[in-house]
């Protein structure tokens, strides 16, 4: 490295805008921690359901999801749906292609967090269902009144994890043409190699930053949220 | 065993028509047969305590009564009506058939109050003061009014089963099913959920109890039922049952629990 390698990077990093970049894999986990976590806890209600259709139908989506490349359902979700069925979401490319990858980060994270629900479910004991039974409360109302409530506060730890992964796999929406950091990063180092390694670094390091606190704050709510028994 | 100081003689209470009928049940559990033609009739306002070995079937009972558990024959009928199937009717049911369960089960994530005002708001309809007040007036019978606000893991275990009392008969059932409602406590907490059963046996509440209680028994009950097997093999008054059981499986049953 030569002396003036960190001026050379300092230049290279005021052409483009890496906060920006940033910002946009931040959007794509909130959207789709959202919808994922809303899809995860209809597939873990599908799962632990009296009804055997619907566990079969909630436990096939989760093998066939967690078993496929994130990558490919990303590919198939911006290339597939929108340049062979004509499935649009937005307006313009941009908003169609990360709304695209939004929904495909979506239906691939909401395997996990199903999993992850069904985790907290396990740390329910039978006899709280039971005697949610007893008082004449039927199967949804037993789910959304007990069950659920105290299965969340069991699996934020889980729940985490996947918040975690989903921040990270963000950055596959590069495969459906979303101007996110990673992408931005392959598009510097291409441009400016050089300065390779202090590109990398400032990109892994802004990961580590957002990720970190993530995984501190889960770890402090689910000790301060666990049921006590 | 438990002392109860008080005697009240289940005699003089007056017992009912039959309101649970449970007519030739029976059920496995894969290839075991827990329940083997069980026919047993309890009237309204009868007290009846089911004692009988570890596996003998008792819990079995209890749950099918309530239909926690299903059966594979005969016919379980309360107040005439034949146990539902499923949904609507069958939680319906389970409103007017209190449980208390031995590991009382208190919903963990709410509060006292939370836990005796569930069922009636979310089930019976009832407005939140309306259940509210009625739950305070239940905690009140059960002497635990002044913990209201606690989470259960705050409460000792006679507590909590108090509570879980108050939570079941918030219902306002037409029985009771208690099992085994203080083998999960300390000794000196078993008294205190006793003497909240025996308050309701004598205000005439329908009650079916497993119990290895005898004190409870000679004290509340009207008859005794002792299972072994998943067979119902004697029936008799406490009295009777305690001192001149007929049956030898009963006699060496006895004496097994009277020996500690
Ligand atoms: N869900 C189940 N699946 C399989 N076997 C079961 C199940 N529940 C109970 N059993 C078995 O059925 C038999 C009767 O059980 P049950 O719990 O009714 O006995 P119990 O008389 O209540 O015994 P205890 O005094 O130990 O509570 C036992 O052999 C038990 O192992
Ligand atoms: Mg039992």
């Amino acid at each position: 490295m030569h002396s003036g390698y960190l001026d050379d990077l300092g230049t290279v990093l005021g052409q483009y805008d890496v906060l920006a970049a940033f910002w946009v894999n931040i959007q794509l986990t909130v959207y789709a921690g959202i919808i994922a976590l809303v899809l995860g806890t209809l597939l873990a209600l599908m799962r632990i359901s009296p009804v055997p259709s619907l566990r079969w139908a909630g436990s096939t989506y989760v093998t066939l999801l967690r078993n496929t490349p994130l990558t490919i359902i990303i590919v198939f979700f911006v290339l597939g749906m929108w340049g062979q069925l004509g499935f649009t979401l937005g307006p313009d490319f941009p908003t169609n292609f990360f709304r695209l990858s939004v929904l495909g980060l979506a239906v691939y994270h909401a395997a996990f967090v199903c999993e992850a629900i069904r985790s907290g479910v396990n740390t329910v004991p039978r006899g709280q269902a039971e005697a949610a039974r007893a008082i004449g409360l039927g199967f949804w109302p037993t789910a959304r009144l007990v069950i659920l409530p105290q299965a969340f506060r069991g699996a934020v730890a889980p729940l985490g994890n996947v918040l975690i992964a989903l921040i990270k796999n963000s950055t596959v929406a590069a495969a459906g043409s979303v101007a996110e950091a990673s992408g931005l990063m392959r598009e510097m180092i291409e441009n400016s190699s050089s300065v390779i390694l202090g590109i990398f670094l400032v990109f892994a390091l802004g990961f580590v930053v957002i990720v970190v606190p993530v995984g501190l704050a889960t770890t402090a709510l689910s000790r301060r949220w666990a049921v006590a028994r | 065993m438990a002392d109860l100081e008080v005697q009240t003689d289940p005699s003089t209470r007056s017992v009912g028509d039959p309101l649970v009928v449970l007519e030739h049940v029976d059920k496995h559990f894969g290839e075991l047969h827990v329940l083997q033609d069980v026919n047993l009739t309890v009237h309204r306002g009868e007290v009846v305590v089911v004692i009988g070995p570890s596996g003998s079937g008792k819990s079995t009972l209890c749950r099918t009564i309530n239909r926690l558990e299903t059966i594979d024959s005969g016919t379980i009928t309360i107040d005439g009506t034949p146990l539902p199937e499923e949904g609507r009717a069958l939680a319906r049911l389970r409103a007017d058939v209190g449980m208390v369960f031995q590991s009382f089960n208190l919903f963990a994530h709410r509060s006292v109050l939370d836990n005796v005002t569930l069922g009636p708001r979310k089930v019976k309809g009832a407005s939140r003061s309306q259940a509210r007040e009625q739950a305070t007036a239940l905690l009140e019978r059960v002497g635990v009014a002044n913990q209201a606000d606690k989470l259960p893991a705050q409460l000792s275990g006679g507590q909590q089963q108090r509570v879980a009392i108050a939570r079941a008969l918030a219902m306002d059932p037409q029985v009771m099913l208690f099992d085994e409602p203080t083998s999960a406590l300390d000794p000196e907490m078993i008294n205190e959920v006793l003497d909240v059963m025996v308050s309701l046996a004598e205000q005439g509440m329908t009650m079916i109890v497993v119990t290895h209680e005898m004190g409870f028994a000679r004290r509340a009950a009207h008859r005794v039922v002792f299972m072994d097997g998943g067979q119902i093999v004697e029936e008799a008054d406490p009295e009777t049952f305690f001192t001149a059981p007929r049956s030898a499986r009963a006699r060496d049953f006895l004496s097994k629990i009277l020996t500690h």
